[in-house]
């Protein structure tokens, strides 16, 4: 397993380290002004995340308001992720990337079968891990918003052309969120193997966060 | 054979029923006209899902022959004929902060010419329906094209990119929700919304042969998939 960077200011130590294997998710409170960093250990995993504000989940990610105000398809750092209100939910702190897919959407297994055939109809897909862990908050089908896809590459092109392409990520590669209100963290660590979004070998996910 | 016509001025929200197997056609009435398109399907729960739209077709514009596909792999919509190649899929709708722009509005003041921002005009309708701000997902907004910088580093609204008779169909592939709002783009610069008209026809017959069927596999697997659902 990689070594971790260890910044000044994060030498007390963080109050959650976990690790989500392939295919397993997590939904993680974060309070105001905590960080939360999603470490992609082996190198090229999607994280599908959705974020909700914790005190009204209708008040939740909106990717499409997000690049729209920032007048740019991808996220890095000093991205600031708004809500379907335009509220910011939270901001891109940290980012050893360099940029993180939005429009790409979560994979399902009703997707799959749209994209690869029925023979991944029964494939594990990201849309059951949301709903398995969101189910606590009351966060259901209606309640899943488009998500970020931290460590995929979905290149766009000038000439309104889309594609998935091999991860920019790495073994060891994070991305850290400063929450600016309480939020509900949604995450599937994405279990496809049908294209490269997570280098054809999904990989387990380390979370850390700081916060008191 | 026509069905009906309904003429939206800009700036209005409005919804209908539409059941399968018609075509939807929108005109642009004036220039920079924008119409922000959400589709439900048949059980008025399954959403049109712009990310899965776009991945399965590996698109970043809406254009024919595109199938507008939902949150549950379903055919919602054929996109069967237009006169632009680029709609656009990636701005999402416009808020009441797009409008700060042009000073205070109300209906007071105003009456029914008051400013009102495209996601206003959709939550009240979806909430007519029973449904409501959580199922707010991204927009077609139809005439509207916001160019990509070179490796999606920018985007920027393009000007003039609609022009009043410009048009677009959709097929209804089963019995949608149509909920659409004429505001501005929330990119646009433009001063005053243009309206939309909506022809509500029978389709003809759809064989294999379709474009829509023929444009990819993941094209035809969508409308497959809706035939099992109606069937």
């Amino acid at each position: 397993m990689t070594t971790l960077d260890s910044s000044p200011a994060i030498e007390a130590g963080p109050v959650l380290d976990a690790t989500i294997g392939a295919g397993d998710g997590a939904l993680v409170r974060v309070p105001a002004g905590g960080r939360l960093r999603i470490v992609d250990l082996f190198g090229n995993q999607a994280a599908d995340t959705l974020l909700y504000d914790a005190d009204d989940i209708d008040n939740r990610y909106s990717a499409f308001d997000t690049i729209r105000e920032q007048q740019a398809v991808f996220l890095t750092t000093g991205s600031r992720l708004l809500s379907t209100r335009l509220d910011e939910l939270a901001v891109i702190t940290d980012d050893t990337v360099g940029r993180h897919d939005t429009i790409g959407g979560a994979c399902a297994q009703e997707s799959n079968v749209i994209r690869y055939g029925e023979h991944v109809r029964h494939q594990h897909a990201c849309r059951q891990t949301f709903l398995a862990y969101g189910a606590a908050a009351g966060i259901g089908q209606r309640e899943l918003g488009h998500n970020i896809n931290f460590f995929m590459n979905v290149p766009v092109t000038p000439a309104g052309g889309l594609q998935f392409d091999d991860g920019l990520s790495a073994p060891g590669k994070y991305v850290e969120l400063t929450a600016s209100r309480d939020l509900l963290v949604l995450l599937s660590n994405c279990p496809q193997l049908n294209n490269p979004c997570n280098g054809w070998d999904p990989t387990p996910l380390q979370l850390q966060g700081w916060w008191s | 054979m026509a069905l009906y016509t309904h003429e939206v001025p800009g700036g209005a929200a409005w919804s209908t029923p539409v059941k399968a197997g018609r075509l939807v056609t929108l005109t642009a009435l004036g220039d920079d006209a924008n119409c922000s398109v959400l589709l439900v399907g048949a059980d008025r729960v399954d959403r049109m899902n712009i990310p899965d739209t776009l991945k399965a077709q590996m698109s970043a514009r809406i254009l024919p022959p595109m199938v507008l596909m939902s949150d549950r792999g379903l055919a919602l919509a054929s996109v069967v004929a237009s006169t632009l190649d680029w709609h656009d899929c990636l701005g999402g709708f416009g808020h009441d902060a797009h409008l700060a722009r042009f000073g205070a509005s109300s209906y007071q003041a105003d009456r029914n010419a008051w400013r009102r921002a495209a996601r206003t005009g959709l939550v009240s309708e979806l909430t007519k329906h029973g449904l409501g701000e959580r199922d707010l997902h991204a927009p077609v907004n139809f005439f509207s094209r916001v160019a990509i910088g070179e490796d999606g580093s920018s985007l920027a609204f393009v000007p003039g990119h609609a022009r009043a008779g410009d048009t677009v169909t959709l097929r209804t592939e089963q019995d949608l929700l149509l909920v659409l709002s004429t505001a501005l783009h929330p990119m646009s610069a433009a001063d005053l919304p243009a309206g939309v008209r909506v022809d509500v026809e029978l389709a003809p017959a759809v064989g294999t042969d379709d474009a829509s069927y023929t444009f990819r596999a993941e094209s035809a697997r969508a409308l497959e998939m809706t035939r099992r659902a109606v069937a």
